[in-house]
């Protein structure tokens, strides 16, 4: 009876595994490498699942013929055996062995993912990007373009990204699991590291790829998703234009949105800026830039882009992101929030 | 202090346990109060499964669920499995060597209470303004950011339980090298005393540096020092280096005594000795030598840099040979034996492919680069849980079934102990195993809920029911005891018929004092021996005299309630409540105070004459 | 032997520290516990090596600005010279002799003591003319929590060994207290260890720059 319900549980089990495996969306998972890094874990990923399955594949021959033939039959004591050296030398021995065919790639990868040296040169052409995580929300600033932007990673297909890292508040971590591993956010020092976002796996997940923060940071931890829009070089280049050039904060064209405008203006943009060139120093900026707030993906990083989630989220934000420092912050009216929500909702870079 | 208590009141039985020293009935105690916290844990699991089995669920907040995951997990490691793990190694480990009893009786009832006040006050943070929810691992940004008074419960509770364990390994380590029976070399050991031993060396070193992590994060936060306050000069990384100093270790000091009872049961069920003795004692010297190099494999990501990540992951690797000689050791062992499945059996032969699942993905872990994105994700949650409870949980219930007519003179029931097993290895894997490709497909771990549109909704679903399964099986084994405790059926000193170690050589359960006469051991195995050659019971190496034992004594209860006391006048003291300094200071003394007393007043114990113990020829147990 | 036989010069072992069964599991049980504080203090030093001379802004001073070599040698003299005396009084008690072994404790009290003193004096000096407390940055965290926690050992010390004469005073040595007498000296040797890397990795290495 038990040997029978063992083979079942170890077929379910397989089955199970061979279905499961390679499975996940697109623009998510870690089995669905979308760049040079993420191919590179998922490649060692793959190596140690290997020489691990063979291990399992030797000890699960032993434990089954254990299992199956010395059930006790009869009184006999059987024979004491102390040990066998050889047996002790092989199942050293070639462990050993498999851990060196896993350790040399290991330091190789290691090393090549640590390499940023491009950062660092003078004259690099490099995209580098600061990634400043606060609580529950992420700034995206590029230097060498003078924008700042928030929520959205916007980055160019087919080149490396460098990233430089740092927290504001507590410790977070920035991830894009279809694209590569994470980094740590901390508040004492800045870590770099790149990415590579590839285009064809790109147009997959529908240029779109979710973020996330890996490091528990307050009771909104699981809400703090960000999204990273992907786009041919040309194509990034022309929305930097874009946001650059939105020297002065654009003048809203409804009346609705002009209400809103002056509400704004009076609540919100202590906090919120809506131009993209920000002369605030980085630590002192506490809210998400907002110049493109109206061709974001989420609204606060996980309600839909939509009138109505905004007005939700507007009405009472504690409740969509319990902890988040907006709460409290304002008082408005009903009314008020629809004049801001139209607002907000039009402030585009790109027609 | 009489060994057959039937008669006695229940006020004098509590008075007995309260003032114990036995090394027998405090293992008693760590096994109530770990099984207890065990089953505080299981419920806070099980809250976890029930809020993340639909997206967008609503069963418990963001901030309480933060609370929840920490409490499950600092209740489980350090209120739990530890305590269950002492409750077997002070049982056992000196019936095996041939001792009387520990090294330091008063001390080892003192790291019990140590234990229980800290646990209770780590737990009483419920019912004030909200337990700590920054995580097990309690990172310093997060922790100083927290509001309420759940950390300082943490940080407090902690540095008293932790106390009770560091004395607890010094015991241990003692008792081990100075009182071992006459013949009794350390290659004639049990495999479960030297894992006793190395897992006390472990205790010893690992400890100190969460102690000292626990006090700067205290002094952070009580005192206004600046260890963890970047804008002071401080750094948070630090935290992180101490924590996981100890943290590492610390899963080695868990899962070394689960090996031993696993080292015990298999021959026990094969009638076939440990293969490869030599090599399993030498195996587990250097588990616990080089879990002390491996620390920053949880700190990865932090941004150490290539070298340090590309060292400690190699280091890493390394524990997997020992970790491996052990497995095939083991089945080795039963290999060409004449196996009988008995509950412990079973266990036994269900950790062999759960542990070794849990331990290949903690190589594939190991692997830095691609760590980067298994860290914080379900695919860490599901390895810890292959590794700890198909490790450590399966080794507590084996232990349980093996060791409860040692303790308690009564057999747990077979055929409810098999069902107890089904069930929660079943749901065991149903929970977890799943969890790895959830790792993978990107969800992180620490998180309240999920958003839908993700592919994470089946899996997580799967893996709550699993959960129910493993409840329903601890509910068996919760029945189980209750019925073998009413039924009260006495059993003889080697109830399994096939023990081959000195503690099956006692009654079940041993009289006070475990041994008339210390026992001649002749070699490995040492009743084992005895029995082959046709003898009843172990030689004696000495001749019958008066014994010398410890005086039970109210301090160490005492002393632990005094810390106890001063922790809640050191909490709200932050609050500047007028009643903390006074607090503080009484508990303090009640502290101090019985140390001195302890220190003062000489106690030589008493003498049990050898006209007593001649009398007993049935090794009833005399009366003190 | 048992710890209540009463002895004399003649019938006194030769180790009365490790006589009886208990006396093997204090000495071996107390190093071990040395192992465990040798571990925590290393932790301290890791601590405080991390956050030496890490302060706010450029108004704070830093450890060369602080220390000044003649006091801290003076108090190291002083702390060497107590585990010199302690010896002395081991070497008594090893010989029967109760009254010479604690004339020499005494000693050791005194110079014990006296380190402290400098020590406090030396704290205040720093919180007063420069403003270097527990509180003013992560390196005044740091260096407070690990002299200052080496001062409360000491201060433990003290009180140990004052208690241990008191008590034993009337009845002279046996094989009960003996036990007792080398523990507290082991400890005190330890003490004096451990600032001996103070001096070094603190107060020397800080003034080095």
């Amino acid at each position: 009876m038990k040997r029978l319900a063992k083979w079942r549980l170890i077929s379910i089990f397989a089955i199970l595994s061979l279905i499961l495996s390679g499975c996940g969306e697109p623009f998510l998972s870690t089995l669905r490498p979308a760049g040079e890094v993420a191919n590179m874990q998922y490649d060692l990923m793959k190596l140690s699942t290997f020489i691990m399955v063979g291990v399992i594949l030797v000890v699960a021959i032993i434990f089954v013929i254990v299992m199956v033939k010395f059930r006790r039959k009869d009184d006999r004591i059987p024979k004491q055996v102390e040990g066998s050296h050889k047996l002790e030398i092989i199942w050293t021995a070639i462990p050993i062995l498999l851990l060196l065919l896993l350790a040399v790639p290991t330091v190789s990868a290691t090393f090549k993912l640590a390499d940023v040296s491009p950062m660092d040169k003078k004259d690099s052409d490099a995209l580098v990007i600061n990634v400043r995580s606060n609580l529950y929300w992420w700034e995206f600033e590029y230097p060498g373009q003078g924008i700042v932007t928030g929520q959205d990673l916007v980055v160019p297909t087919d080149e490396k990204v460098y990233f430089n890292l740092i927290s504001s508040d507590v410790k977070h971590s920035f991830w894009v699991p279809a694209v590569g591993g994470k980094l740590d956010t901390n508040t004492e020092n800045v870590n770099k590291f790149w990415l590579e976002f590839d285009s064809a796996k790109a147009k997959e997940a529908g240029d779109l790829f979710y973020g996330k923060c890996a490091e528990l940071c307050g009771p909104s931890h699981a809400l703090m998703d960000f999204k990273v829009k992907t786009m041919s070089r040309d194509d990034f280049d022309n929305w930097v234009a874009d946001m650059k050039d939105v020297e002065e904060p654009k003048i809203a064209e409804t009346e609705s949105a002009q209400r809103g405008q002056e509400i704004f203006n009076k609540s919100c943009i202590g906090c919120h800026a809506v131009t993209p060139a920000n002369g605030t120093p980085p630590e002192a900026r506490r809210a998400p830039n907002l110049t493109n707030f109206g061709e974001r993906s989420r609204i606060a990083g996980v309600l839909d882009h939509s009138e109505e989630d905004l007005k939700k989220w507007l009405t009472d934000p504690e409740k969509y992101k319990p902890g988040n420092l907006m709460t409290g912050s304002y008082s408005l009216t009903e009314e008020q929030i629809n004049d801001v929500t139209e607002y907000l909702m039009g402030l585009k870079v790109q027609e | 202090m009489s060994t057959y208590a039937q008669k006695k009141g229940f006020g004098a039985t509590l008075w007995d346990f309260l003032t114990t020293v036995d090394h027998k009935k405090i293992a008693i105690l760590y096994l109530i109060a770990g099984g207890f916290f065990f089953v505080v844990g299981g419920l806070e699991a099980v809250f976890i499964r029930i809020q993340l089995a639909v997206p967008n669920n609503d069963f418990v907040s963001a901030g309480l669920f933060n609370e929840i995951i920490t409490m499950h997990g600092t209740t489980m490691i350090f209120l739990a499995a530890m305590p269950l793990v002492f409750a077997f190694m002070n049982a056992v480990m000196p019936l095996q060597i041939g001792a009387r009893d520990v090294a330091f009786p008063f001390v080892n009832a003192l790291g019990f209470w140590l234990f229980f006040f800290g646990g209770v006050f780590l737990n009483l943070s419920w019912f004030f303004d909200g337990a700590p929810d920054a995580g097990w691992t309690s990172y310093a940004s997060l922790a100083m950011a927290s509001k309420g008074h759940g950390i300082d419960f943490y940080v407090l509770g902690l540095q008293i339980s932790g106390l009770g364990t560091l004395i607890g390994g010094i015991n241990f380590l003692v008792t081990i090298i100075n009182m071992r029976a006459p013949g009794m070399t350390y290659m004639r050991m049990p495999l479960f005393t030297w894992t006793t031993f190395v897992t006390s060396a472990l205790i010893l070193f690992a400890f100190p540096p969460l102690t000292v992590g626990l006090v700067l994060m205290m002094f952070d936060r009580m005192f206004g020092s600046n260890f963890f306050v970047t804008t002071m000069g401080g750094n948070t990384v630090i935290w992180e280096h101490l924590f996981w100093i100890f943290g590492h270790p610390e899963v080695y000091i868990l899962i070394l005594p689960a090996f031993g009872i696993f080292s015990e049961i298999f021959p026990i069920f094969s009638r076939k000795r440990l293969f490869g003795y030599s090599s399993m004692v030498f195996a587990t010297v250097l588990i616990g030598f080089l879990g002390f190099m491996v620390w920053a494999h949880h700190m990865f990501t932090t941004g150490l840099g290539p070298v340090a990540n590309a060292i400690f992951a190699v280091a890493t690797m390394a524990i997997g040979v020992p970790t491996g000689i052990k497995i095939f050791n083991w089945l080795f062992t039963v290999w060409g034996g004449s196996v009988k499945f008995t509950t412990p059996m079973h266990w036994a032969m269900a950790f062999i492919p759960s542990f070794l699942a849990g331990g290949v993905t903690g190589v594939m872990l190991a692997v830095a680069a691609a760590d980067y994105q298994y860290h914080d994700t379900y695919f860490v949650v599901a390895h810890f849980h292959y590794v700890i409870v198909g490790g450590v949980v399966f080794a507590i219930f084996a232990g349980t079934h093996l060791y409860w007519p040692k303790m308690f003179g009564t057999m747990l029931n077979e055929t409810l102990g098999k069902i107890t097993f089904w069930l929660f290895f079943v749901g065991f894997h149903m929970t977890f195993f799943i969890q790895h490709f959830l790792g993978l497909w990107g969800m992180p771990r620490r998180v309240f809920t999920y958003l839908p549109g993700q592919g994470f909704e089946t899996s997580n679903l799967i893996s709550s029911i699993g959960a129910v399964f493993m409840s329903l099986g601890v509910i068996v084994m919760l029945y189980n005891i209750i019925i073998t405790s009413v039924k009260n059926v006495k059993v003889g000193n080697d109830p399994w018929g096939d023990g081959r170690t000195l503690e099956w050589a006692l009654p079940s359960p041993p009289p006070f004092y475990n041994f008339k006469q210390l026992p001649l051991v002749r070699g490995l195995d040492a009743y084992w021996l005895e029995k082959m050659e046709g003898k009843k019971g172990m030689t004696p190496a000495e001749p019958l005299g008066d014994i010398h034992m410890p005086n039970s004594s109210i301090l160490p209860f005492v002393i632990a309630f005094g810390l106890f006391v001063a922790a809640f006048g050191a909490l709200f003291n932050m609050d500047d409540k007028a009643w903390s300094v006074p607090v503080l200071i009484i508990g303090l003394l009640i502290t101090f105070g019985a140390m001195f007393l302890r220190s003062v007043k000489d106690d030589h114990g008493f003498h049990i004459h050898k006209e007593e113990l001649m009398e007993d020829d049935n090794d009833k147990g005399v009366k003190a | 032997m048992h710890a209540e036989d009463k002895l004399t010069y003649e019938t006194w072992p030769a180790e009365p520290e490790k006589s009886t069964l208990e006396a093997k599991n204090k000495f071996l049980g107390f190093w071990f516990f040395l192992g465990g504080e040798t571990v925590l203090f290393a932790s301290l030093f890791a601590t405080y090596l991390a956050l030496k001379d890490k302060v706010p802004d450029t108004t704070h001073h830093l450890a060369k600005d602080l220390f000044e070599l003649p006091l801290t040698f003076v108090a190291t003299m002083l702390l060497l010279t107590s585990s010199l005396t302690s010896v002395y009084a081991m070497y008594h008690m090893k010989n029967f002799n109760a009254k010479k072994m604690n004339f020499w404790l005494v000693l050791t009290l005194l110079l014990g003591a006296a380190f402290l003193v400098l020590e406090i004096y030396e704290f205040n000096h720093y919180v007063h003319e420069f403003h270097h407390t527990f509180t003013s940055s992560a390196f005044g965290s740091a260096f407070y929590t690990l002299v200052g926690f080496h001062g409360g050992h000491v201060a433990f010390g003290l009180l140990w060994i004052t208690t241990l004469i008191v008590r034993n005073s009337k009845r002279g040595l046996d094989l009960y207290n003996a036990p007792k007498f080398y523990v507290a000296s082991l400890y005190w040797h330890f003490i004096d260890v451990v600032w001996v890397f103070i001096f070094t990795v603190v107060y020397l290495m800080g003034m080095v720059g």
